[in-house]
């Protein structure tokens, strides 16, 4: 009799797979798995503490002993095996606690031995209710205390003790599993706190001068199986069983790390990192955990305000669209309107923006780019970045696991621990594990470089070009088709960097990717918020792709006008050309020239903004539209590989709108005036589906226009900047802990370059700039390229674009009391 | 019965200033050094293979074939990378006394034989890690490593065979866990001192995760002996699977406690005989073949050969050779608690069997010593031992049980006394080194 193979199990057995027998069922696993999983496999769960799939074994809480009658070679184990650390071997034969009562007993003895010390305080811990300890000793333990029973005394400590300004550590519930020790020294290379003392009172330390100061700290706090780690955020807030938990994606960065979010009773309660293993896997970072009071603050706008005899007043929706479309219409017939939509919307909310300018206000003067910019950026984004990585669309884009798998990964203007925490936890694990080689142009070696192994290209702001040039058979550092070369955002304010790295990558065969801030940056490139590109990658200057996206919008025809770049719309506006404008979350202080800003929005005859907190824009604006603030509406973010990340409402708000809804009212409005067509659309639902339908340009993307580098410096130093992880930005209003936690502001300069200025290490000096001056302790780096000052661009007292100096221009420092 | 002596490595320990490299050299010293070089790597690992010296730390692996372990093969990454020999010295376990004595009296014998044996391994940097409590110990094995490197044993060119070595003194810090290997090794590099996971094994990745030999010191200071007189010489000595000999060191209620070297295989008798007998007036009660983390014997086991597979044969281990006697004045569960409460006090914390369990323990037995509790506590001691040895991530837990669940055995009449006395019936002062039999002490 001949069994015919099956065609549902889709594909061949694979040869090198190994098969071991647990508790009578044969699994085949791939080589080298923990017999722990390949349990799972099997459908058996041993319980386990110190285990983590993404830590490495250690074997110390001996919780998953499991019976081996035969290692595979015939002969048994004497003893139970810890099977976390026990690797499988053909013809393996394991018994766990659901077959051998060896196993059950070990295990149920590990069990009682762990709460010989453990308190009995689960009614009044935060874990309680979805602890690990607490759901594993009632699966796998004794319903009776025979400790207690012998009037046992337990240890004490004092609780609980802070471990950094955020994390406490309350260690008579610790079982010192070493879980979050290891996260902290292998995940996120900060290694803060380890094991002090021994025997029972063995607990997690930290040195007196140095608490656990990492970006990722939070994560320990996920992965302690029991409660001895909180948060001060969220100790004693609520009752894992009181929460309702919605996936959701963060809205920090462009890394679209996968998260959880627990409310209750219409309050976000607490964020938790969620399990994405093509992206974040299982890690966020304190930014992406902590960061969510900033949209529950007291000047939280709740209704439409219009400004009546110079003061805004409440008004209703009906009205409020009402007047913004009367006053958008005026201003768009007198000097036309433009708009700002800023870098933080979902796609289908940047989309809206970049609908209502083309069909609802006949302009390209949309640009989401609410910081420094350069055309070269611009031609760079549609000719480079556009589309790819989008599903369906370029295939071949950098992904996350490209980034393990890279033999060399080049970082320029882009400090991954900072500004992409996500990448940098990649490019660690890949350093761990391999060969990878990562080569960063940057000022000084960061931290974040150390932890990644990286190698330090010391390299002054304004000589990035030169340096990516120099990579090209270079003898040391030399690229090839194996690397992946990171372009930060800030690379596009260097006159001639992009040119220099899309050469480097074409005359390489690297490949090249582009890492913004922020989250709703990638999708407003998408989505064609930007003055020459419409949704989908289609150029404005291309009159096919106008006519295509025309008749996908059933207008007749586009605008074919060039339009303005953000810096463009606020000269023009303050300069009393650009009558209107329109505005979403841009803070003045961001942008190229805040001031300028501020002039532009006292100029211009007609502001409307749509805001969810107060802000000067708001206070100028003519209209204020409250929109909601993500964990109020569905929408979808674009990372930097191009992932689509859609999420849905966390908190279901009846009065928060998102902005493809306000807009969507406005367009009817306008309509209504016989201005432009109605956007068509109210809900994310049908924006979805209309983005859908448009599809991506098939055409030729534009031709990317180089730029030269300029060469020359100057007087001064040259001032470096990027925004720390941490720092003063409003979506990290709100709490306190988290900001305590943030690295402190300085000014750093190399050896030669503060003695040169005549300051210290530690002494305070004043770094003065075009637009002001700063007051910071000096750090003096070994690793700083001489005339250079790095300055944090927006930690607490330092927003460098409004208080210090213009993009590239230069600076000087001096001892404070000089 | 002296002749039952065999003083190798104590056979100086008498004359004066036995401790300086000059009384070594001018009764033998160094010169097995020659012997050695004179031979292949390979044929001193295979000379100490067929003395059938097996470790002298407790454990009895062959020291030949543990030498053997170590890849020379330089087509592999292991085979490349240096090799180390590392010294055990960090002797802590209660009982034992051997090593540091022998480290006091003759550090050169220990010397020669780091020599010897780095030179089979093909090691070029030895360190030897001893307690660090024993400041005068680490004082005269620093002076002897010292005075070896004047005398151009150590250093380049050893005795102008061509080999180099140099020999570090390293000082632990306390901690009784450092004596396992890998915890040893852990703290040598600077950091916990907590026991590894194996795999890998240190032959293929010890110190700084490269191949390295942890031998005990009596087992690296009779290498030299083993190779100046042959490796039949040593096995000789000994019985069939035990050769050669080794120190014991007896303590406690015997008329002149110290350190007898013999061959394996001799009886308790035999050497409490040697030590002059019990005191006067008392009698053998209990006492432990290797240290306390060796089950306990009794007076009926003294006529059992102290050999590696004698005492496997009474279910306990030979261990250190660190044979502690207590009289019929001792009582057993005070002693077993005061070992306990060594345990718990040593035990690292990196597991849960013995880090809790070691808690646990020594309130169970401070309850069952004042005579509080039932007999069934007796069985919940035994069911707590049962769900720590063998569970536990070294042998430091498994250590810890034996104590206990030995005397239970042999001494359960003796629990369940204090339960029905409501206390300890024994008088702790007749116990005493102090207290003699005439004279009485109340308390």
């Amino acid at each position: 009799m001949t069994v015919s193979t099956s065609s549902t199990t889709g594909g061949e057995p694979r040869a090198d797979l190994v098969t071991v027998t647990i508790d009578g069922v044969e699994v085949s696993v791939e080589p080298g798995t923990l017999v722990i999983r390949a349990a799972e496999q099997a459908g058996v769960q041993v319980p386990r503490f110190c285990d983590h799939p993404l830590l490495a074994p250690v074997g110390a809480c001996r919780q998953c002993l499991v019976d081996v009658p035969d290692a595979g070679n015939g002969r048994g184990f004497p003893k139970p095996q810890a099977s976390c650390t026990l690797p499988v071997a053909p013809g393996m034969v394991v018994n766990t606690q659901a077959s051998s009562p060896v196993a059950d007993k070990a295990q149920q003895g590990v069990m009682e031995l762990l709460l010989v010390n453990h308190p009995l305080d689960c009614p009044v811990c935060d874990k309680g209710g979805e602890c690990p300890l607490q759901n594993q000793a009632m699966s796998n333990g004794r319903g009776e205390s025979r400790f207690a029973a012998t009037n046992g005394t337990k240890r004490t400590f004092p609780k609980p003790i802070n471990l950094s300004p955020q994390v406490l550590l309350d260690r008579e519930r610790c079982i010192v599993c070493q879980r979050c020790t290891r996260f902290a020294a292998e995940i996120a290379g900060d290694p803060f706190i380890a094991l002090v003392e021994r025997g029972a009172q063995q607990q997690i330390g930290i040195a007196e001068d140095a608490p656990f100061y990492s970006y990722f700290s939070g994560n320990t706090i996920q992965i302690c199986p029991v409660g001895a780690l909180t948060s001060e955020s969220y100790r004693f807030r609520s009752r894992p069983f009181d929460l309702v938990s919605t996936p959701s994606i963060a809205e920090h960065d462009s890394c679209g790390a996968a998260i959880r979010v627990d409310h209750r009773r219409g309050t976000v309660m607490r964020r938790l990192a969620g399990d994405d293993q093509d992206v974040n896997e299982e890690w966020i970072t304190d930014k992406d955990r902590f960061a969510f009071t900033w949209a529950k603050q007291d000047d939280r706008i709740g209704y439409p305000m219009v400004r009546e005899d110079g003061v805004l007043r409440p008004a209703s929706w009906p009205e409020a669209f009402a007047v913004a479309a009367r006053g958008l219409a005026a201003a768009k017939d007198a000097g036309g309107v433009g708009l700002l939509p800023g870098g933080r919307l979902t796609a289908e909310d940047a989309y809206a923006w970049s609908k209502l300018a083309r069909t609802g206000l006949g302009t390209n003067d949309v640009d989401f780019r609410s910081r420094p910019l350069s055309a070269e950026e611009e031609s760079f984004l549609a000719a480079h970045v556009v589309g790819s990585g989008v599903e369906g669309w370029k295939d071949g884009a950098v992904t996350y696991a490209d980034l393990e798998s890279a033999r060399t990964v080049v970082l320029a203007g882009l400090e991954p621990e900072d500004e992409a925490g996500t990448i940098f936890l990649r490019l660690r694990k890949a350093h761990l594990a391999g060969p990878l080689r990562v080569l960063a142009i940057a000022p000084f070696e960061t931290r974040g470089l150390t932890k990644v192994g990286g190698t330090l290209l010391p390299t002054a702001p304004g000589d990035e070009p030169a340096a990516l040039s120099s990579l090209l058979g270079h003898a040391d550092h030399g690229v090839d088709k194996d690397t992946i070369i990171l372009v930060g955002e800030r690379l596009g304010l260097v006159p001639g960097a992009l040119s220099a790295a899309a050469e480097l990558a074409a005359k390489s065969g690297a490949r090249l990717v582009w890492v913004p801030r922020r989250a709703g940056d990638r999708g407003a490139v998408e989505t064609g918020a930007l003055p020459g590109l419409l949704p989908g990658g289609r150029p404005v200057a291309d009159a096919a792709a106008r006519v295509d996206a025309a008749a996908h919008w059933g207008v007749t025809s586009l605008p074919e006008a060039p339009g303005k770049d953000a810096d463009a719309i606020v000269a023009s506006a303050a300069a009393g050309g650009l009558s209107g404008l329109l505005v979403g979350g841009v803070d003045p202080d961001d942008t190229a020239d805040p001031a300028a800003f501020r002039a532009a929005l006292a100029a211009a005859d007609f502001v409307v903004s749509l805001e969810v907190r107060a802000t000067d824009v708001t206070a100028a604006a003519d209209v204020v539209l409250p929109v909601a603030p993500p964990v109020e509406k569905a929408g979808s973010y674009v990372t930097w590989d191009g992932r689509v990340r859609p999420f849905e409402a966390v908190l279901h708000t009846p009065a928060a709108l998102p902005d493809c809804r306000v807009l969507a009212g406005i367009s009817e409005e306008l309509e209504a005036l016989g201005r432009g067509r109605r956007l068509g659309f109210r809900t994310v639902d049908e924006v979805r589906a209309e983005l859908g339908q448009l599809g991506p340009w098939d055409g030729e993307a534009p031709a990317f226009t180089p730029v030269a580098p300029v060469t020359g410096g100057g007087e001064g130093l040259a001032l470096a900047t990027w925004k720390t992880l941490l720092d003063d930005g409003s979506l990290q209003d709100g709490d306190k802990h988290l900001a305590a936690t943030a690295r402190p502001a300085v000014v750093r300069l190399s050896p030669a370059t503060a003695a040169q200025v005549g300051v210290a290490d530690g002494a305070s000096a004043v770094v003065t700039g075009d637009r002001g001056s700063l007051t910071l302790p000096v750090e003096v780096e070994a690793s700083m390229v001489d005339g250079t000052a790095w300055v944090p661009t927006n930690s607490y007292g330092t927003a460098v674009l409004a208080r210090l100096a213009s993009p590239g221009s230069r600076v000087s420092v001096k001892g404070a009391d000089q | 019965m002296t002749d039952t002596l065999t003083p190798v490595l104590t056979e100086p320990w008498g004359v004066d200033r036995s401790w300086t490299r000059e009384v070594y050299e001018s009764r033998g010293g160094y010169r097995a050094l020659d012997t050695a070089f004179a031979m292949s790597q390979d044929d001193v690992i295979a000379a100490v293979k067929d003395s059938g010296l097996r470790g002298r730390g407790g454990a009895g692996f062959p020291t030949g074939m543990k030498w053997s372990f170590i890849p020379q093969d330089a087509s592999t990454e292991a085979g490349r990378n240096p090799k180390y020999l590392v010294v055990n010295a960090d002797e802590s376990e209660p009982g034992t006394c051997k090593d540091i004595p022998l480290m006091m009296a003759n550090p050169h014998v220990l010397v020669e034989g780091v020599i010897i044996a780095s030179y089979a391994i093909r090691a070029h940097k030895a360190f030897i890690y001893i307690r660090g409590e024993v400041v005068h110990v680490i004082r005269r094995v620093q002076n002897a490593v010292r005075e070896a490197y004047e005398a151009g044993h150590l250093g380049t060119d050893i005795h102008g065979s061509g080999y180099d070595l140099d020999v570090v003194v390293h000082a632990g810090a306390g901690a009784y866990i450092c004596g396992e290997e890998t915890a040893l090794l852990e703290g040598l590099e600077g950091r916990r001192g907590q026991p590894r996971l194996r795999p890998p094994f240190p032959a293929v990745a010890g110190l700084y995760a490269s191949p390295t030999v942890i031998n005990n010191v009596e087992s690296i200071a009779s290498v030299p002996s083993i190779v100046g007189n042959g490796a039949e010489w040593f096995s000789s000595m000994g019985t069939e699977k035990s050769k050669g000999m080794g120190i014991f060191s007896l303590s406690g209620h015997v008329k002149r406690p110290g350190q007898y070297e013999a061959p394996l295989g001799i009886t308790l008798r035999q050497l409490v005989e040697l030590a002059g007998g019990m005191r006067d007036g008392h009698e053998l009660k209990f006492w432990t073949p290797g240290g306390s983390s060796t089950p306990l014997l009794t007076a009926e086991h003294v006529d059992l050969p102290l050999d590696f597979e004698g005492m496997a044969g009474a279910g306990t281990m030979l261990g250190t050779r660190a044979l502690q006697l207590f009289d019929e004045t001792t009582c057993v569960v005070r002693a077993v608690l005061r070992w306990t409460e060594f345990y718990k006090h040593e035990s690292c914390g990196k597991c849960t069997p013995c880090r809790e369990g070691t808690w646990w323990l020594v309130q169970n037995l401070a309850r069952l010593e004042k005579g509080q509790g039932s007999e069934e506590d007796l069985d919940l001691l035994l069911d707590q031992c049962d769900n720590i040895l063998g569970r536990s991530f070294c042998a430091l837990g498994d250590g810890a049980t034996s104590p206990i669940s030995s005397s239970i055995k042999h001494f359960r009449e003796e629990y369940l006394a204090h339960l029905t006395h409501g206390g300890c019936p024994f008088d702790p002062a007749r116990s005493t080194a102090w207290a003699s039999s005439q004279q009485e002490v109340t308390a």
